[in-house]
């Protein structure tokens, strides 16, 4: 199950992204895990609504950050397809 | 003494009481009885301390967590007070209706035990005839319910060699994540060890195979796996350090810094009747006893791993060499690290008879 570009990602069944006040911080809980996201990924799970696709989620951040879209499609990609090994995402 | 970080995880065992009877459970070997538990509410205040020191993660474990007919409201306290909650269950008694009851309250995610990957040895292993068929009802009652499921496989010299099986079988069963648990050698299963201890070269099978399905089911199940300590170099983390991260609360209210701790003698393990959490875990003398490095002997002492397994097990460092404070065993450092071996050999040519779980044992064994 390879992500691509037309892919539908979405959040793992049972993962969920929550602030943790505590830390002050946002982390993604699951069955028996914790991750903390980076600035970037958190920016790309916050864009997760099982309607947006990867294309989308990459217009959005090229929009925002004036950034060369190819360079943000790949980083898009690579960081979901490793979210989606660790079960985090889904697609 | 600087503040501790606050913990991360709460592991509430809400009952000892438990239809499986397995040689290996984790309780104590001197188990509570039903008229000590604590009451919903109790728990329901824990919880909200808990959330409020910092913990995200609730487990909700025992024994059987549905020999509780409050479950449901138990539950409910959990995802009000904004935990992330946990169903640990063996889920022989759990029907689709019940189920549906605890989605209703909140719950996020269900871990369901599995014995072995076939129906006879699984019935034997967890000591109830029938077992097996009714867990794998339930696990097709938590799809239908929408709940993840995670399948926790206990594994040891009597099963590891149907790993393939148990893999399987997560995948049929719809679960997203397999978590691969070698018996920890404490309580229960100290008395089983002769019985349970696998040998070197079924290990190894079992790593392999385990490395294989990872790279086969990427994208598809999360397998979690740790090699035992028996067969380990250096020692684990318990829990991620004493008193660091971690709090689980027994049936009868005493707050602990790993669930086996009332193995350990000469502790007083503080009570959430009479304490807040935010005591037990910043000031009471039992959280404080073996966190962080001070306490350390050598060889942890002058070691560069001390702040990362933090000592390994106290547990197990005192089943093995009666020194609560020694240097975990499993750590090739330690001076009893041979001990490991001449168990794992002892094993090698004993029997599979097993002593089984039950209430009133401790003196009988």
């Amino acid at each position: 199950m390879t992500l691509s570009p037309a892919s539908v990602p979405r959040f793992a069944r049972g993962m969920r992204l929550r602030e943790d006040p505590a830390r002050g911080r946002w982390v993604v809980v699951g069955p028996e895990r914790l991750f903390v996201p980076d600035e970037i990924a958190l920016e790309v799970l916050r864009l997760l609504d099982g309607a947006r696709g990867v294309d989308a989620i990459v217009d959005d951040l090229a929009a925002r950050y004036h950034a060369p879209r190819e360079a943000i499609a790949a980083d898009v990609l690579a960081l979901l397809d490793d979210l989606q090994a660790k079960g985090v995402v889904t697609a | 003494m600087t503040a501790p970080p606050p913990p991360l995880g709460l592991l509430a065992e809400l009952t000892h009481r438990c239809p499986l009877r397995c040689p290996y459970c984790s309780n104590p070997v001197e188990l509570s009885r039903a008229s000590a538990e604590l009451d919903a509410a109790t728990w329901g205040r824990v919880f909200r301390e808990a959330a409020a020191l910092g913990v995200l993660q609730l487990h909700l474990s025992g024994g059987e967590p549905a020999a509780r007919r409050d479950l449901p409201e138990i539950v409910a306290h959990a995802a009000s007070a904004g935990l992330y909650s946990n169903l640990i269950t063996s889920g022989v008694t759990l029907d689709a209706e019940r189920l549906r009851a605890l989605a209703a309250a909140g719950l996020d995610h269900v871990q369901l035990s599995v014995q072995d990957a076939e129906a006879g040895s699984a019935d034997r292993i967890g000591g109830l005839r029938g077992g097996h068929a009714r867990k794998l009802d339930f696990a097709r009652a938590v799809e239908a319910a929408g709940l993840p499921l995670t399948l926790n496989a206990v594994v040891h010299r009597q099963n590891l060699d149907r790993l393939g099986g148990l893999i399987d079988l997560a995948l049929e069963l719809g679960a997203g994540r397999l978590e691969v648990a070698h018996v920890q050698y404490y309580g229960w299963a100290l008395r089983n060890r002769d019985a349970l201890l696998p040998s070197r070269a079924q290990l190894d099978a079992a790593t392999r195979t385990v490395t294989e399905a990872r790279e086969r089911l990427r994208g598809r199940l999360v397998i979690d796996y740790v090699v035992p300590d028996y067969h380990a170099k250096r020692p684990k983390a318990c829990m991620g350090g004493w008193g660091r991260s971690f709090i689980a609360v027994s049936p009868a209210g005493r707050a602990l810094p790993c669930h086996a701790a009332e193995s350990l003698p000469g502790f007083d393990f503080p009570d959430v009747r009479e304490h807040s959490l935010a005591w037990i875990w910043t000031e009471s003398e039992a959280f404080q006893r073996f966190r962080g490095t001070g306490w350390m002997p050598e060889p942890c002492r002058g070691c560069e791993h001390k702040e990362r397994d933090w000592g390994g097990c106290r547990c197990q460092a005192f089943a093995l060499t009666g020194d609560t404070a020694a240097t975990d065993p499993a750590c090739a450092h330690s001076p009893h690290h041979h001990l490991l071996d001449l168990a794992v050999q002892d094993a090698a040519v004993a029997g599979v008879e097993f002593t089984y779980r039950e209430m009133g044992a401790a003196t009988a064994g």
